[in-house]
């Protein structure tokens, strides 16, 4: 009898345990979802305050308060690509018509269908879904909510309420690439790579043509983590890439772990996603960097004054302001800088010829004959390499 | 060339990446030569680590916060101890609890910290020690942590063999009846065995966040826990065969990595599926071989009081 009663015990034990887990699991979500909007509140008022001259105003303006939500992949802490859409995030909330609320960490795939779909049942005016593999459950939850806009970044599926967006950060990457190939010494660069998709290929063109440019003797060489957020893993893979005689670190990862090995080993680094310098200020040589606040500031407005329209496919540019290379640290020359800062002058007003013919592919083959560009669509379904990238895209 | 610009390095990244996987299989080990199966490996890592990247980050000594990843891991552990030892819970479910628990809570308590840096353990030359040729450049040119790791092994053999506490908690994971008969106190013994594991589990977690990186986000331990319950049944229960064992699968996840780096047109699916493919194989090799006796005899069943 004793026995049976501490058996009991110990499931009932195990079920609690079992229960906080879960509660656990669901709480920092919740928390997200709320903690920014109770936030916004505050900020709202405070700036009904702050100018009571407006208060004629200040109602109606209440009345076309606009919930923006925002779903990311990673935390927003990591400096890197959820921290960057999170910065556009903080521009949207400044608006004074505006709420907004975001939810991190979710993993792509099933998840995030759960995720977005709650927020659509919360009466958002717009939901930003800022990862490639939300695509499908975007698409879909769009579909059961014709009445909340859609915007998500870095896909190819548009619908009546859902718009494509992304940036072209293969400018600054070709920028970020010139920078690199004037520093190697070894002519030998390495990239830690996330996934082989379009978008990540792209980049590593980018780099590679913009590396040749400047140097036409050197390499780039690729390792897939297969993981956009490790920081073990990219830390090790940016490791390998240096001990196989890598001079200068450059990344598609989410976390500043590669600019740490680049550091440790007495090398150069080029960080993404934001200015990673603080991680490593004796290796940064510039970053890659999103800026979304322009346009999801524009994109808001839209959705206030009703010129908001779907099925379109964005793809902003270095002009629009959403993407642009950090200030470049103080071991690149001069002249470096000033040759980089002129093609940025050239991409900034609207001249692109980042992926210009000639362009040969991996074999040594011209894939992009001279006198003709890529197109778009050719950009967006990128799966080979260009000349100088040593590695393999699958 | 070959041997300078591959071999030596993908050596010394293997110790690297082993280390982290055999202070978690030694503290495994430990708790299962004492009777108790203990699947919250992960989750003890991940708690560890946290808790050491918040102590180092408070105070700045990387030492300390050493500690106190293995007093996380301990506290953490006994949880495990009470459900399983005192409360004669399921010790499968409770574990798998803990892992879950562990992840969700390191998580959660985790955010404020995530994306900053913190100070740690840098590689530096072992003196005298570094200069030998090859062995010195695989094993002396790394972080404090790693040293450490070295000579705990020696400490557990001895622990076993040569003391009679050892020799005590191995009884217990052995015949507890009889340890019991023989005058020893097997539930004593027993949270022993799962608190020492469980201190030597959360050092391990502490490399991650203090060595490995000097970076703290959720998912750090990365399944490394899971291989390290995987590798207790390679090593056959022995501190020895964990060395080798760590060390193999720290050496398998940094060679595809390196094998890519080489600039090698393999695809590289197919080179992520090597250190499963090396669990596996781990797992039939062990199976076939019949080792399984090997096991303490009453690991994973409770100590039931005489009624």
């Amino acid at each position: 009898m004793k026995k049976m009663m501490k058996l009991f015990a110990a499931s009932a034990l195990s079920l609690a345990l079992m229960l906080s887990l879960f509660a656990c699991a669901e709480a920092p979500e919740e928390k997200k979802a709320e903690a920014p909007a109770t936030q916004s509140e505050a900020t709202t008022e405070a700036s009904g305050e702050a100018s009571p001259d407006a208060s004629g105003e200040a109602a109606p303006a209440e009345e076309k308060t606009v919930k923006v939500g925002f779903v990311y992949v990673s935390p927003v802490g990591d400096a890197g690509y959820s921290y960057a859409h999170d910065l556009g995030r903080k521009a949207v909330e400044a608006l004074d018509f505006v709420t907004t609320s975001y939810v991190e960490s979710v993993p792509e795939g099933a998840d995030s269908e759960r995720v977005i779909r709650n927020m659509a049942r919360k009466d958002f005016d717009i939901i930003f879904t800022t990862s490639f593999g939300y695509m499908d459950p975007t698409i879909k939850v769009a579909k059961e909510f014709p009445g909340v806009r859609f915007m998500h970044c870095s896909g190819f599926k548009k619908s009546e309420n859902v718009n494509n967006y992304f940036g072209r950060i293969y400018q600054a990457r070709y920028l970020t690439g010139l920078v690199a190939g004037a520093m190697t010494k070894s002519n030998r660069l390495g990239y830690v790579a996330a996934f082989p998709i379009p978008e990540v290929i792209r980049g590593i063109n980018a780099f590679t043509l913009g590396v040749r440019q400047s140097n036409p003797e050197a390499e780039v060489r690729v390792v897939w983590t297969k993981t956009w957020y490790d920081p073990a893993l990219e830390k090790d893979a940016a490791k390998s890439l240096l001990d196989a005689g890598c001079d200068v670190i450059a990344q598609h990862q989410d976390s500043p772990a590669p600019q740490e090995a680049a550091q440790e080993a007495g090398a150069y680094s080029v960080g993404y996603n934001s200015d990673m310098s603080s991680f490593a200020p004796r290796a940064h040589l510039t970053s890659a960097m999103w800026n979304w606040a322009p346009m999801y500031v524009k994109t808001v407005e839209q959705v206030r004054d009703g010129s908001w329209q779907g099925d379109q496919a964005l793809w902003w540019s270095m002009q629009d302001g959403v993407v642009d290379i950090a200030p470049m640290g103080p071991m690149v020359p001069e002249d470096v800088k000033a040759q980089v800062l002129a093609k940025r002058d050239e991409l900034m007003s609207g001249v692109d010829t980042v992926f210009a013919g000639p362009i040969k592919n991996q074999q040594g083959e011209i894939a992009v004959p001279e006198g003709t560009s890529m197109t778009d669509g050719e950009m967006l379904g990128m799966t080979w390499f260009v000349e100088g990238v040593v590695g393999s895209a699958e | 060339m070959l041997m300078w610009e591959f071999i030596i390095p993908l050596m010394a990244a293997a110790v690297q990446s082993g280390t982290p996987i055999l202070y978690a299989t030694l503290g495994e080990m430990m708790t299962e030569k004492g009777g108790v199966l203990n699947l919250g490996v992960e989750g003890i890592m991940a708690v560890a680590a946290l808790a050491a990247f918040v102590t180092s980050f408070a105070t700045g000594s990387p030492w300390l916060a050493f500690l106190a990843g293995g007093t996380a891991g301990l506290a953490f552990a006994s949880l495990h101890a009470f459900v399983c030892i005192t409360c004669l819970g399921n010790q499968v479910v409770s574990g798998l609890a803990l892992t879950i628990l562990g992840l969700g809570v390191s998580t959660f308590l985790g955010v404020p910290y995530v994306g900053l840096a913190a100070p740690g353990f840098d590689p530096f030359a072992f003196p005298l020690l570094s200069s030998i040729p090859v062995l010195g450049d695989i094993f002396f040119r790394q972080d404090m942590l790693v040293y450490i790791s070295f000579v705990i092994p020696f400490f557990f053999w001895f622990f076993f063999r040569r003391t009679s506490l050892g020799l005590h908690v191995a009884a217990t994971g052995e015949m507890p009846a009889a340890a019991a008969a023989a005058g020893l106190k097997p539930v004593a013994l027993r949270y022993f065995a799962v608190l020492t594991g469980g201190f030597l589990i959360g050092l391990g977690g502490a490399y991650l966040s203090l060595a490995y990186t000097h970076l703290w986000t959720n998912g750090l331990s990365g399944g490394r826990g899971w291989i390290a319950v995987a590798l207790v049944i390679f090593a056959f229960w022995r501190p020895g065969r964990a060395v080798i064992g760590a060390y193999l699968f720290g050496g398998v996840m940094a060679f595809q990595l390196r094998l890519q780096a080489m600039g090698t047109h393999i695809p590289s699916s197919l080179l992520l599926m090597l250190p499963y493919l090396l669990t596996i194989l781990v797992l039939i090799l062990s199976a076939w071989r019949g080792r399984r006796i090997d096991a303490p005899a009453a690991l994973g069943t409770n100590i039931e009081p005489e009624a």
